[in-house]
């Protein structure tokens, strides 16, 4: 069974997805972080596969993007981390990245990659889902590969219901309308925003995502969905701790499910 | 062959609209309405009187002699440079702040290269009284300074866009966050046929006046309404997309597109989209661009910032593909070589993106009864900073 799916059988609160761009800060410190997150309590990883041209990215993860990418990370070298990884975690892993990233490589080639190497799910925010529906959806389940759409405060209930149709491993719930790595405020139009969601009562899991980044945004989060995403407040903390990785990484991690 | 856009915002394969979720509302809702907006008597009552005395149109077709006699045919200039603002750009401005205007907007943002679309959007937002923010890459403030003047002067706030390769793809990148971040109260003015559906269509629509003159002022001068060729610069292609729009399903007239070759094709430091690029997804639109093997998109180079983006619109695409137009490169110094000679020849300066186009007469074999209107997308003095380094080689003394 997909790791991603007999995660959310396992446990349907307070689930921690961390975020962090692959081969930044070094090009290899994929594993290590990794396999950290994995012993220090998160739930999931997703592996962001850094793009020269990160639309939907604010400031942090374009930065972080620009140095893996002079690192020399590319999508193959992310594959082999992957399987590396594999020898020791089983922790559920989605790579997100851009649609040109997946056609370039080629689709069915990209499918393949990621299956063989223990990848569980993507997330491509720029893949239209009719584009998912028609061209994809097949391919997906064939290698076992989830998919995720994103539903922001703009997003009409229609199309809402067709994000949770169509994703096979949670929703995607964009806390506001903003680029990642803006900070999130709780405001009341929030609110009916995240009870409006769960009023609809939803087949997927959901997680909400952008602007999370610590014990109180995520557990804020937490009462809304069946868990929170943290991206570039992780990819920050990388950036500027003078601890070696491993313990950053631990350190992190406390701070957001062990309360102060 | 039909080459316009179809329902779904495809030209052939190219086109559509790879936009994230955030950007999903307000490209559908201009999706829905463009063009209910656009056929308003209205609407075009409004936009036509624009036209007409703002912008100073309909813009002259000159039958250019000297320049007729050195090529070997009959060449007309379609003189978009005598533009209010200077360059075609302000028919898209003019359309896009009208329809912004139906939207309830009260916020405008674009990107801008050479700093004319950015100029005339700022034009048009003074016109109106709304707002107005300009993303323009550092390294295009630079060498754009009197652009980056005329946009403050005119109340215009421009923002210099660092990521990337601080040039118009990244610009474009910035306007777009900027949107996914103000969904509410702002319209964004893309400044070419590029980015998603149905950017391309709308902005082809707006330049589209472009060919809808050259009809009846070719039917006045030549006693027919169609040219045999249309020669223009690509950079997103807007120039382009409005001189051939009414031509485009006319097999009689043949599309010569240019494209920036910089220092030359294979030297790495280039603009020739077409050639060196491949299919791929830029800023929502699949269509040809300029990416690595791993799919990142290549930063390109023109000593045009009008022409210096690494992708191409996706009707051009399918145009190229297809080969209803044919593709020439010009280099940097062919341009400036071509700039000096229409000034010296005819007594206009072009802009150097406009340049590019002349630059390819040297590679056309005309007959001497062809008839060949050239877009001249723009003024040159935007570029006389540039220009005023080559005065020496060009000296006639
Ligand atoms: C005078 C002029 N011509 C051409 C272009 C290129 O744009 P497009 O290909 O959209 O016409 C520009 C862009 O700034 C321009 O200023």
């Amino acid at each position: 069974m997909n790791r991603i799916k007999s995660l959310f059988q396992q446990k349907n609160k307070e689930v921690l997805n961390i975020y962090f761009t692959a081969g930044h800060p070094t090009k290899d410190s994929i594993q290590d972080i990794v396999l950290q997150l994995d012993s220090s309590g998160a739930d999931i990883i997703e592996l962001g596969m850094p793009y020269s041209d990160p639309l939907a990215d604010g400031p942090t993860i374009q930065d972080s993007s620009q140095k893996a990418l002079a690192n020399g990370v590319t999508l193959n070298y992310i594959f082999e981390q992957v399987s590396l990884i594999r020898e020791h975690s089983q922790i559920p892993i989605i790579m997100m990245g851009y649609y040109n990233q997946m056609l370039q490589f080629g689709e069915k080639k990209f499918l393949k990659a990621a299956q063989e190497a223990g990848v569980d799910g993507l997330i491509i925010p720029d893949m239209p889902m009719y584009t998912y529906e028609e061209n994809y959806k097949d391919l997906f389940e064939k290698h076992n590969i989830t998919i995720s759409f994103l539903v922001t405060p703009e997003t009409s209930k229609e199309r809402i219901v067709q994000a949770d149709r169509l994703s096979s491993a949670f929703l995607y719930i964009v806390s506001q309308s903003s680029i990642t790595g803006t900070a999130s405020k709780a405001t009341e139009a929030q609110k009916s925003y995240f009870n409006m969601l769960q009023e609809l009562e939803l087949k997927s899991p959901s997680l909400i995502g952008f602007g999370i980044k610590d014990y109180e945004s995520f557990h804020h989060a937490c009462q809304y969905a069946n868990g929170a995403i943290i991206g570039s407040a992780f990819i920050k903390t990388l950036e500027s701790s003078e601890l070696p990785i491993k313990e950053t990484v631990d350190q992190f991690v406390k701070q957001i499910i062990i309360p102060a | 062959m039909n080459y316009h856009v179809d329902e779904r915002g495809f030209y052939g394969e190219f086109g559509g609209a790879f936009i994230p979720e955030m950007l999903h509302g307000n490209i559908d809702k201009l999706r829905q309405e463009y063009l209910q907006h656009m056929e308003d008597p209205s609407f075009k009552k409004e936009f036509d009187a624009l036209m007409k005395d703002y912008v100073g149109r309909p813009s002259p077709l000159y039958f250019a002699p000297r320049l007729s006699e050195k090529y070997g045919a009959k060449i007309y200039l379609k003189r978009e440079d005598l533009n209010h603002t200077g360059a075609h750009k302000i028919n898209n401005t003019i359309g896009q702040i009208l329809l912004a205007k139906r939207l309830g907007k009260k916020r405008i943002i674009a990107e801008t290269g050479a700093g004319q679309h950015g100029v005339a959007t700022a034009t048009v937002c003074a016109l109106m009284g709304l707002r107005c923010i300009v993303y323009m890459g550092s390294v295009d403030i630079q060498r754009q300074a009197p652009n980056v003047a005329r946009m403050r002067m005119l109340g215009a706030e421009v923002r210099p866009a660092e990521s990337g390769s601080k040039t118009l793809k990244d610009a474009t990148n910035e306007a777009i966050r900027d949107w996914i971040n103000n969904p509410v109260e702002t319209h964004y003015i893309i400044g070419s046929v590029v980015g998603p559906h149905p950017y391309p269509d709308m902005v082809a629509r707006f330049q589209s006046v472009i060919s809808e003159e050259m009809k009846w002022q070719l039917q006045n001068q030549e006693g027919r309404d169609y040219p045999d060729y249309i020669m223009a610069c690509v950079g997103g292609g807007s120039n382009a997309a409005g001189a051939i729009y009414h031509y485009l399903n006319d097999e009689r007239v043949k599309i010569i597109l240019t494209e920036a070759a910089g220092k030359g094709i294979d030297t790495g430091e280039s603009a020739a989209t077409s050639i060196l690029g491949s299919k791929g997804i830029i800023h929502g639109s699949k269509t040809l661009l300029m990416q690595t093997d791993d799919g990142q998109i290549i930063e390109p180079y023109s000593i045009s910032a009008g022409l210096d983006y690494p992708g191409i619109g996706p009707m051009h695409a399918h145009l190229i593909d297809t080969k209803r137009a044919i593709v020439q490169y010009a280099t940097d110094d062919e341009a400036i070589k071509a700039a000096f000679e229409l000034s010296r020849i005819e007594g206009i300066i072009p802009a150097l993106e406009t340049a590019h186009s002349f630059a390819s007469l040297e590679k056309m074999k005309f007959h001497k009864d062809d008839v060949v209107v050239i877009n001249l997308s723009g003024r040159g003095d935007k570029d006389l900073a540039t220009y005023i380094e080559y005065l020496n080689d060009f000296s006639q003394s």
